[in-house]
């Protein structure tokens, strides 16, 4: 009210140092959201340049400087940790993972597809229980059933096989990927399938040349998610795999560690590199997909 | 509709004999297990509540290792999702760059459980690492990071919370749906920006809350990678989290049944936290926004 009482000319000046405060807080405040912002950026992302940088460094070059450009750029870290203290190269543990994680994610999405398009499309008795099953195993800690799935495998004949890796992955066990197609199924229209179905499509044909195409996206989510989770476990193949002719990259790195770190940094930093550059490339060629995938399943809380 | 009931089993079927052999029966087993003594090489023999009575009252690694767990999931858990809540909140904001920040905060999710980070880790915080470096640069005195037990165990914190990117995407997606016309509504009624976060934001958010909150809590108690790799449990046991104590029992020193006792007693304090967060979301998760529930 009391602009009302004012001269013209004060109105306007007020207002305008007005607009001005409010244009200058929000300089403000931008400039501190964007420091924050890249500060918390170069946090996040500086180890991981370092380790880039260290892997082409000389050993007394390591630990004798925070810089990540090395002075005298050299391969050997590369070249003599390729060649491992073991009788096999790098390449041998790179080839030993790709056969796990091939089987393993091709597995995945045939067993999970098949498994959301039941609970998506079908009536059958005992629904509600068993979809209560798949979020029952999908908070299961692994810890507990670990155990008796090690003297299952034993018993089987398994150990020392890629088997206990690829098997329970085959027939759905990863309950999150099922969780999420089913989430993206359901929200898909039924109308393409019914007019599928009364063309005569049987419920298999209507799967693979009608559910499947549209379920594109979110299968991509599940196979670059399998394949990630994979490339990174340990656990697994530690327990399962015991001949070093068979070991992933995962426990090779742990190999290298135990028997060259005294001395040989640059060997284990530059193994480092290369053992993440896979899911690096599969990251930043694919990322839509990752972030759509892990938005979906956080949807529904 | 038989048929029909038929197929949906018929699609079901990897599922169920999933379910069966390698979740149902061995969660079973391993029940069974842990009340008895098996060595893999004779057949398990039946010992009562005597490996309980001995974590209990007898066992002091695992008094130690219970200890561990617990201040490190009660650390690790609410500084990861506070930190991936806070910056998604920044995020959210009409910023340019948005997919490059989003992006550059998510490479470590993609990368931080593989045992190249953890390798990483133990470089970064070695007696003359990087980390080390960059404090003495500032003028304060370099830390003695795996050597001291009270510091040991916050490494491993420091790198579960340095991959916040999984948890705070889930934060900024749920974030951006919020109705525009909300804040718009709480600013005519004067609020501030940290009323309206408070009373308008945080309120919308906690079905996701609830939902990292959980899954957050299941993964952090189950942490293998770390410790194993970065500190082997030491120094003094002060990272032997009890993962790392159930696979040395078991995979070791062939205790296959104590090691199902632990497990039983990790598996007994997961769910019991677990169906505290489920039955307290009733009080403090809003659901009434959300058309889909």
């Amino acid at each position: 009210m009391t602009d009302m009482t004012l001269p013209k000319t004060a109105a306007r000046t007020a207002d305008e140092a007005a607009a001005a405060k409010r244009a200058r807080m929000d300089l403000i405040s931008a400039v501190v959201r964007y420091s924050l912002l890249f500060g918390v950026g170069f946090l996040m992302l500086y180890p991981l340049i370092w380790l880039v940088g260290a892997s082409f460094k000389t050993n007394s070059e390591i630990f004798a400087g925070a810089g990540f450009l090395p002075e005298s750029p050299t391969l050997e870290g590369y070249v003599q940790g390729w060649q491992t203290s073991t009788p096999y190269t790098f390449g041998r543990f790179f080839w030993n993972s790709f056969l796990i994680i091939l089987p393993k994610v091709i597995g995945t999405a045939i067993s999970c597809t098949m498994v959301a398009y039941a609970f998506a499309r079908f009536e059958f008795p005992f629904k509600k229980i068993l979809f209560g099953s798949v979020i029952a195993v999908l908070l299961l800690p692994n810890v507990v059933t670990r155990i008796p799935q090690y003297i299952l495998f034993r018993d089987l004949g398994w150990l020392d096989s890629f088997l206990p890796l690829w098997v329970p992955s085959a027939l759905a066990g990863d309950a999150f990927f099922v969780f999420m197609l089913v989430q993206f199924l359901r929200s898909l229209p039924t109308d393409m399938e019914e007019a599928a179905r009364v063309d005569g499509a049987n419920s298999l044909q209507t799967l693979i040349f009608i559910v499947v195409p549209m379920l594109g996206p979110a299968l991509v989510s599940v196979c670059l998610f399998q394949f990630m989770w994979t490339m990174n476990d340990f656990l697994g193949p530690l327990i399962y795999i015991s001949s070093v002719d068979k070991y992933p990259v995962s426990l090779a790195l742990k190999l290298s560690i135990d028997t060259t770190e005294a001395f040989e940094w640059n060997r284990i930093l530059a193994m480092s590199v290369l053992t993440i550059t896979p899911a690096l490339v599969v990251f930043f060629a694919a990322q839509r997909y990752f972030i759509e995938g892990i938005s979906a399943g956080g949807r529904k809380g | 509709m038989r048929s029909q009931r038929f197929l949906g089993y018929a699609y079901l079927a990897p599922y169920l004999i999933g379910l069966v052999i390698f979740t149902a029966i061995p969660f079973l087993t391993s029940l069974y297990l842990s009340f008895t003594s098996y060595d893999l090489m004779s057949s398990p023999q039946w010992t009562g509540l005597s490996n309980y009575e001995r974590l209990f009252t007898r066992d002091r690694t695992f008094d130690k290792s219970l200890t561990v767990t617990l201040v490190y999931v009660f650390s690790t858990v609410p500084l990861k999702l506070a930190f991936a809540l806070f910056i998604a909140a920044i995020l959210n904001y009409k910023l340019k760059f948005i997919n490059f920040f989003r992006t550059a905060f998510y490479v470590p999710s993609i990368l931080g459980g593989s045992i190249a980070i953890a390798v990483l880790w133990r470089y970064l915080f070695s007696a003359e690492g990087l980390v080390n470096m960059a404090i003495a640069s500032i003028g304060f005195t370099p830390v003695d990071w795996f050597g001291d037990p009270t510091n040991a165990l916050f490494t491993i914190t420091l790198l579960r919370c340095w991959q916040f990117g999984s948890a705070m995407v889930i934060f900024l997606a749920a974030l951006q749906s919020i109705d525009k016309s909300l804040y718009e509504a709480a600013s005519i009624d004067g609020a501030g920006k940290v009323t309206t976060f408070f009373f308008v934001t945080l309120p919308l958010l906690t079905p996701v809350i609830f939902f990292n909150l959980v899954m957050q809590m299941v993964q952090a108690f189950q942490e293998f990678n770390g410790p194993y790799i970065i500190t082997q449990g030491g120094p003094l046991k002060s990272t032997y989290l009890l993962p790392l104590y159930i696979y040395e029992e078991a995979f070791k020193k062939f205790n296959m049944g104590y090691a199902s006792a632990i497990a039983w007693v990790l598996f007994a304090i997961i769910m019991v936290l677990t169906l505290v967060a489920f039955w307290s979301s009733k009080k403090w998760v809003y659901y009434a926004g959300d058309k889909r529930s």
